[in-house]
């Protein structure tokens, strides 16, 4: 089965090329069963090879599968192929399994939609985009990935193209992401001219020969984060995610919270042994990641849009997972990146389901009460925040708490301090959302209260898998117990470990994990008490603290500060160059020098005679002059 | 005997004018049906060279050599190697697309612009063929006044003179200095070697003392340079896309500007290798502000056409930038990109082509929404746009990877500078699709405009196969070009090696 690894983002690009062509004059369902399936095909072939693998000895992992050589000049060859190993396979499972539960979702959510086949079109392509990032076992070919999804994330996020925002906002990621990309790019030059291929574990084996520390590979390891930051929506390119929320729903699900977001920790995972020899771009990491952890949380606090709750939201937990990656715990990281796929694309997707059951209204000041109108969303959403918000035994917990408390052990109190905080946040701001939109007194629209309605058993299956997942997805990680430690075994063949010293007492991590808890509890309550208790709290507050709560309602600012400081010079600049330099320096010297001619002849027009033999002979001498001079 | 099937390939053409002067010339269809006919039939032919053609070896193929005027050491020499391979082909594979683009557009004067056309091809793949210098020169003249033609009489009534002969005026300046070195090469060798001839591949064993090769090679390669064009002799290249009908636009960004790219590869740089070397810094400058200066001027464009053309000015930066590193990856993605920007940039041009049969206007303020209208039109617009953006997977990526991978390896930061042009390229491409093609419609006069017929799908279904092709299979193409590319840089690589000893030489004759 091993062998037909190569087929599994081939069933998605079927399905694009199927429903691009002729999805048009295919009856609905049918578009929504092809664009289903095919991914459905591309999970259950995902199973079959990750069952197999784990019946193989270790000394045949892992697995490459070369296709055909894909671009070579001179002594650079790089194939299409894939690296089926630990990493990759999880990382298939979960592309494959989330964006199959994703896709049957959406045949729901999009049912009325006029543009049907063509929103499956691109979900396919984007499925496929990502598995080629995920499944390559070179850096080229996973940025044949990494560009593509970026590219489906552009049509999806503009797919309603008719809406101005939607298709600023549509560009904006891609253009923001071209700047991560420039330096994935400039990243990998160096790594082909340093070890003379692109190919992950060969690259891997000849980094070894190099000291901890190097200039290049520091250099190296640094601008593929560039790409990451891009990508993986960190400072200082995190804008573009939450203008991202423009995307149907179960875009947003899908490719900016369980997928494509991720790519970026993917594949510093996937360079731990690049990152292992360069504790400068771990610090790196970790820094950016801390921050962004705790820079996103705070502007969720004070969004109103749920999706942009969940935006912010996103963006945080990201920075979680880099942190993880920074300090080490790349296995954390994945694990993380794991459990958030299952507990944010839930978020999204019921977010999904309360807006598809109040008329598509996003806004939570217009929710409020929906608790028993619509229970399967209602509950299934409760399970993702106690998730996200780390509270035992839902999945977030383990991951989020394996982060924090490596972070602790390698003495890295900075990191695991912000990480404190911004989980106290999480927990705040997500259960400020439930409270909003599911508790309370109805602030929903009159016209619109009468109507709300539970989605069909299209939309809320998903959504129950995804519950059942948020619940159990965590136990492959159990700390303590010995051998509880599943996900970790089966991936450390994937990773290079930065090493820490010895194991802390058991004590040390319940210790931690109480605290954890209390934390999150504490969040919880904050967010009881100022949503429920105390409804005037809110409001009172943002008056109290007027900038600081402007501040972070604005965003910071942060975008009128790039468009200040980058976009609008570049606009002007260029204005500049064509109206100055090329219409008046460059082609004023050239028509300058014809007026000059003109000006010219019109004084020795007595030699023009308009007998060809003159101006022949004046050229033949002419040049002959030139030659004779120069050989002479 | 073996069949000429280079001259074939040149005078065929030739034959069909002939024909069509003796079709009326009020019968449009015929004309147009005729010129068609040739040009696949010259297409048909120009097969051959593809599956006959020897990829293992660097040397010139299907030769033919006829004396033409013994006394003056001027023969009529064709041959083929791999980059004249693939210009060739993307020429015979452009003009039946290109014929079939005048079906509605061109009206007037009919058999006229259908003789400039077979005219303008004729010239155009004797140019790539043509291993004579003075014969390269007769071409290389010829294909000017057919496409002077089609800017000056079938152009935009505006400013179509102006454009015109500001083309023809610029390109004759060039030509003119590069004439003279032309000549002094051919005295020079005669001098030399008591052989006086034009013959290239002669001349290409002359040790040409560097101070001669420095005045030669800026003699030169101010010619190619503005066909190029590089900055800052770019400025013909907007008036002369804007103003000229669809077609010549086309034709001119696909197959006129690689003239002068090609014309680096076959003349400047092997006839004159140390002052090459000795160049690379001004002329790897000079492209990476070509890439940086034609995208931020893309970006603040108001017409398409204009638009377009400075994008070219950025995408051929990036084909000479690759041709300057002298290494095999710059060489073989700056070859491949010149067939890339042939069919991205081609294809473009027929886009802005057809709308402009609708619309009659150029301006991207005109438009907007046309998505709903024109969704095939939409979909075919936006894959070439990414195309042109180079996306990994269509075409453009190969070509402008391998350039910035070759550039890495000599300049790491004329190769980071350059890169930026690939942020700017999408932030221009995309800016201006969204103008156009997204929101709601707003002119009342967008509102119902036909979505594209199947002569229009006809013309961009093979460009598009293509695009897809050499992005997912770029070794079809690749490997075409991989001996030429090799020979060509062992041989640099030489002249890399003696250029201490030239100079020397150099600085003891000036003494």
């Amino acid at each position: 089965m091993i062998q037909y690894v190569w087929l599994i983002p081939v069933f998605p690009l079927m399905g694009f090329l199927i429903n691009g062509l002729y999805g048009k004059r295919l009856p609905k369902n049918l578009v929504g069963t092809i664009g289903a399936g095919v991914i459905g095909l591309s999970f259950a072939l995902t199973v079959a090879i990750f069952l197999e693998f784990l019946k193989l000895p270790a000394a045949s992992r892992p697995v490459e599968i070369v296709v055909y050589n894909w671009i070579a000049a001179g002594k650079f060859s790089v194939p299409i192929g894939f690296l089926v190993d630990p990493l990759s396979l999880i990382m298939l499972l979960v592309v494959s399994g989330v964006s199959f539960l994703i896709h049957i979702y959406s045949v729901g959510y999009m049912h009325d939609d006029p543009g049907f086949p063509r929103f499956f079109t691109y979900l396919n392509l984007f499925v496929f985009f990502m598995l080629i990032l995920v499944g390559a076992n070179n850096f080229l070919m996973m940025f044949v990935g990494w560009e593509g999804v970026g590219l489906c994330s552009y049509l999806l996020i503009g797919y309603w193209y008719e809406k101005q925002s939607a298709s600023d906002a549509g560009k904006k990621a891609f253009v923001v992401n071209r700047i991560g990309d420039f330096g994935f790019l400039l990243g990998m030059f160096l790594l082909f001219w340093t070890f003379g291929t692109l190919n992950f574990r060969e690259v891997f084996a000849l980094a070894g020969r190099y000291p901890v520390g190097s200039g290049i590979i520091t250099a190296a390891t640094l601008l593929l984060f560039v790409g990451a930051t891009g990508k993986s929506a960190q400072i200082p390119l995190y804008t573009w995610l939450p203008d991202a929320m423009e995307g149907p729903t179960p875009v947003s699900a899908l490719i900016h919270a369980a997928t494509m977001v991720t790519a970026g920790v993917y594949m510093v995972a996937r360079c731990s042994a690049l990152y292992a020899l360069a504790p400068f771009s771990l610090t790196v990491v970790a820094t950016i990641g801390a921050l962004t952890a705790i820079f996103a949380a705070t502007m969720g606090m004070a969004q109103f849009d749920i999706k942009r709750v969940l935006a912010y939201s996103t963006v945080s937990q990201l920075g979680y997972m880099f942190l993880a990656c920074g300090v080490g715990a790349f296995v954390a990281g994945i694990f993380h990146l794991m459990t958030h796929a299952f507990f944010k694309a839930l978020l999204f997707l019921g977010a999904g389901s309360v807006s598809h059951a109040v008329s598509g209204e996003l806004d939570m000041r217009r929710m409020g009460g929906l608790k028993d109108h619509i229970p399967i969303t209602y509950r299934t959403f409760l399970i993702a925040t106690l998730a996200i918000a780390g509270i035992f035994p839902f999945a977030g917990f383990f991951s989020k708490d394996e982060i924090l408390f490596h972070a602790l052990v390698d003495g890295n109190y900075f990191y695991w301090g912000i990480g404190t905080v911004a989980a106290f946040i999480t927990a705040f701001y997500m259960f400020r959302a439930v409270y909003m939109v599911f508790f309370g007194e109805s602030r929903v629209d009159p016209h619109v209260a009468h109507h709300v309605h539970e989605s069909p058993p299209l939309m809320t299956v998903p959504l129950m898998i995804l519950a059942f997942l948020s619940i159990v997805g965590g136990f492959v990680g159990f700390p303590i117990i010995e051998g509880g430690h599943k996900f970790k075994e089966f991936l450390s063949p994937s990773i290079t470990p930065v090493g820490h010293g010895g194991h802390p007492p058991v004590s040390l991590e319940i210790g931690l994990m109480a605290f954890s808890m209390a934390v999150a509890a504490i969040g919880i309550y904050t967010a009881y008490k100022l949503y429920m208790l105390r409804p005037d709290l809110p409001g009172w507050l943002a008056e109290k603290f007027r900038v600081p709560y402007d501040l972070i309602y604005n965003k910071y600012y942060v975008d009128q500060i790039y468009d200040t400081i980058v976009v609008e010079p570049i606009k002007s600049g260029s204005t500049l160059l064509w109206t100055q330099v090329d219409d008046k320096v460059v082609d004023g010297a050239v028509n300058g020098s014809a007026s000059t001619v003109a000006w010219l002849s019109a004084h020795l027009r007595r030699l023009e005679t308009g007998f060809l033999q003159n101006y022949a002979l004046a050229i033949v001498l002419g040049v002959t002059l030139v030659v004779g001079y120069l050989l002479g | 005997m073996q069949l000429p099937i280079l001259s074939l390939l040149i005078f065929f053409p030739v034959l069909g004018i002939a024909l069509l002067i003796f079709l009326p010339r009020k019968n449009h269809r015929l004309l147009k049906l005729t010129t068609l006919g040739i040009a696949l039939v010259e297409f048909g032919l120009s097969l051959p060279l593809w599956f006959r053609f020897d990829s293992t070896t660097a040397a010139m193929q299907f030769m033919e050599r006829y004396d033409w005027l013994p006394q003056y050491g001027i023969s009529y020499i064709l041959g083929l190697d791999g980059f004249s391979l693939l210009l060739v082909l993307l020429t015979t594979f452009l003009t039946p697309l290109c014929v079939l683009a005048t079906w509605e557009d061109i009206q007037t004067r009919v058999k006229e612009f259908m003789i400039c056309i077979l005219a303008l091809m004729s010239g155009m793949i004797g140019v790539f063929l043509a291993l004579d210098l003075f014969l390269f020169y007769v071409f290389w003249e010829v294909m000017l006044i057919p496409m002077y033609l089609l800017i000056g009489v079938w152009g935009n009534p505006a400013r179509r003179v102006y454009a015109a002969i500001k083309f023809f005026l610029y390109t004759m300046f060039g030509s003119l200095l590069m004439l003279v070195a032309i000549l002094v090469l051919y005295f020079y060798h005669g001098k030399v070697t008591g052989v006086y001839t034009f013959d290239l591949l002669k001349l290409y064993g002359l040790n040409i003392p560097f101070n001669m090769q420095f005045w030669m090679f800026l003699a030169f390669g101010l010619a190619f340079a503005i066909k190029v064009p590089m900055f800052p002799f770019h400025t013909w290249l907007p008036d002369a896309h804007t103003e000229a009908p669809t077609v010549g636009s086309v034709i001119l960004a696909a197959v006129l500007l690689k003239m002068g790219t090609y014309g680096f590869l076959r003349f400047n740089m092997p006839l004159f290798p140390e002052a090459a070397y000795y160049f690379v810094p001004l002329f790897s400058v000079l492209a990476v502000i070509g890439i940086v200066y034609g995208a931020l001027v893309c970006i603040v464009q108001k017409d398409l056409k204009r638009l377009i053309a400075f994008s070219s000015v950025s995408h051929l930066g990036f084909v000479m930038l690759g041709l300057f590193t002298f290494n095999v990856q710059g060489i073989q993605g700056g070859v491949i990109q010149m067939i890339n920007h042939g069919l991205s940039t081609g294809a473009l041009f027929f886009i802005v082509g057809m709308i402009y049969e609708r619309r009659h206007t150029r301006m991207i303020a005109d438009f907007g929404g046309l998505s709903t209208p024109m969704p095939i039109y939409a979909t075919i617009f936006m894959i070439v746009t990414l195309s042109s953006i180079g996306l990994p997977g269509l075409n453009g990526f190969v070509g402008e990877f391998l350039i910035l991978l070759g550039t890495f390896k000599e300049n790491k930061i004329l190769a980071t500078i350059a890169a930026s042009g690939v942020i700017f390229a999408a932030v221009y491409m995309l800016w201006m699709f969204q103008r156009v093609m997204f929101g709601e419609v707003t002119n009342p006069k967008n509102k119902n405009l036909p979505d594209l017929s199947g002569r229009e799908i006809f013309i961009f279904a093979p460009l598009l196969l293509f695009i897809v092709w050499i992005g997912v299979y770029p070794s079809t193409f690749l490997n075409k070009i991989e001996a030429t590319t090799t020979n060509f840089v062992a041989k640099m690589e030489q002249a890399k090696a003696t250029k201490v000893t030239l100079s020397q030489v150099f600085k003891g004759e000036a003494r």
